[in-house]
């Protein structure tokens, strides 16, 4: 379904994904793990064709998505490491939205819109504005809404950052039943080394842009020796903090947050 | 098409919905239209220059819609800080359609917010020519709307944070307004400023916009209309190029 072969990333200097290769199987569920600053974003933004690969080859269903963008974008839905909601709409404000730029049609949509803020426990709460909702809540909406135009991938970048246990839980346990359920492939990035271990089928370790470990959390487990794969991961990637210059989204995110006092 | 529509659609919806931006933005026209409206009114009127609110009134006008139009297009950046531009961006829909739609949607926000001061202008002794005239008017909003839309969105694409955004508002969108004869006529000004007035684009909606409510013009009709057009075409393709270059 997902097919990566030598994709290099450099950002001037900087060389975010260092050659790397991975396949993804249909049906399966996949996850990247790595420190801060692996190379995970970059590479999902290269899949769904937000960045341009500096070399290597993508495959997304059969086509490249940095040749055939539309057609790429159709085939995948995506949840993001940071907030992608219209705050000032609705949830049903925003799920239309989306279906609309996705050519569903009328009835499927609404029929789909409903079925989905149904099964993410938003129905209630669909004529509410964005920014009152909390952040699991947000969370739940952004899955639900990746999933309206019945994509064949879904790529969660951490979805579950800064989100409690309950909610935590219950999204993942959304994620394994719509798996099952409608077949989807799921590419998720996580730093929760339990979550990953429940629902991956198998799992790419990356860390300074190189796959450094692949396989089910099982084989990594016994490749390392360790009893958790959070003992594997430190194992694979060593003790040392990674830092992360903060971004221009992060200083924004600042500001925005000393007004709304 | 209807990717057009939801894009337009959602502008219009964030517009209406935010009460207090649209109450904040009329502050300057008002100020504007009150203070210089009746505080230069004597003086311009013992320079035999006839009313002084007949002649700023379109000048209040168009910059409201310039001001509304520029914002509109810079919301961009919001988009992109607070990450809804990228669930427009890796929609299936070209680059193109999203730059349209929401040239479309924020020039509609400019263009009613152009309107209630026109009705502020009404209620406070602004006549026009005849009612007729208000239409010929609102060609002029459509073009300076759609012109400075897609100026905000060029400076957007170009900007990734606010830092800019002050350098662009002080040295490029203020001075615009100030230097297009909203204010001041043009007649018997430095050669200097008449030279600066005549490189930009505002002078010639603003001229428009008062000679079709007043009958006073400084240029011909068709330069304005052409200037306009002309510009607003080029802005719209800068808009557009810039904005398909966008990379997250």
């Amino acid at each position: 379904m997902i097919r990566v072969s030598n994709l290099v990333k450099e950002f001037g200097k900087l060389v975010a994904v260092k050659d790397i290769s991975f396949e993804v199987q249909r049906g399966e569920i996949f996850a990247f793990l790595g420190p801060n600053g692996a190379g995970k974003t970059t590479t999902i933004k290269m899949l769904t064709t937000l960045l341009k690969p500096t070399r290597g080859s993508l495959e997304l269903d059969g086509l490249d998505p940095a040749i055939d963008k539309n057609e790429a974008r159709k085939r995948f839905g995506i949840v993001f490491q940071d907030p992608s909601l219209d705050n000032e709409l609705t949830a049903y404000e925003n799920m239309d939205f989306h279906g609309v730029l996705y050519k569903v049609p009328r009835a499927l949509r609404r029929q789909r819109i409903e079925m989905l803020l149904r099964l993410f426990e938003l129905w209630d709460r669909r004529k509410d504005l964005i920014k009152t909702y909390s952040g699991g809540m947000r969370r739940r909406l952004e899955i639900a809404r990746g999933l309206l135009h019945t994509p064949k991938i879904l790529f969660l970048d951490e979805p579950t950052l800064g989100l409690d246990p309950q909610t935590r839980n219950q999204l993942w346990n959304h994620v394994r039943t719509l798996n099952a359920q409608e077949q989807v492939t799921v590419f998720l990035t996580t730093h929760y080394m339990d979550e990953a271990e429940r629902t991956a089928h198998r799992i790419a370790i990356i860390d300074h842009g190189q796959i450094i470990a692949q396989g089910t959390p099982a084989e990594l487990k016994q490749q390392t020796n360790s009893d958790s794969l959070e003992a594997a991961f430190l194992a694979l990637t060593g003790n040392t903090i990674r830092d992360e210059e903060a971004g221009a989204a992060d200083q924004m995110r600042q500001v925005a947050r000393m007004f709304r006092r | 098409m209807n990717a057009i529509y939801i894009l337009w659609l959602r502008q219009l919806k964030r517009y209406l919905r935010s009460r207090s931006r649209v109450a904040a933005s009329l502050g300057q026209p008002l100020l504007y239209l009150l203070a210089l409206g009746y505080g230069l009114s004597p003086v311009f009127q013992r320079a035999g220059m006839g009313n002084y609110i007949q002649f700023i009134a379109p000048g209040v006008i168009g910059m409201t819609v310039m001001f509304t139009s520029v914002f509109s297009g810079i919301e961009l950046i919001w988009d992109r800080q607070f990450g809804f531009l990228k669930e427009t961006l890796v929609a299936p829909v070209p680059r193109t359609i999203i730059m349209a739609g929401r040239t479309l949607g924020g020039a509609t926000t400019a263009i009613l917010q152009g309107v209630i001061v026109i009705l502020i202008c009404l209620a406070i002794g602004f006549r026009p020519t005849s009612p007729a005239t208000l239409l010929i008017a609102l060609v002029y909003m459509i073009l300076i709307a759609l012109l400075f839309t897609a100026f905000g969105t060029a400076v957007a694409s170009l900007l990734s944070d606010f830092q800019g955004f002050q350098l662009v508002m002080n040295f490029l969108v203020i001075p615009m307004y100030f230097l297009s004869s909203a204010i001041f006529p043009l007649y018997g000004v430095p050669r200097a400023l008449k030279v600066l007035a005549t490189i930009d684009p505002l002078t010639y909606g603003i001229d428009g916009l008062r000679g079709a409510m007043t009958g006073s013009h400084f240029f011909h009709p068709a330069t304005d209309l052409a200037v306009l057009t002309g510009c607003a075409v080029l802005l719209l393709f800068i808009g557009s190029w810039l904005f398909s270059r966008i990379q997250l």
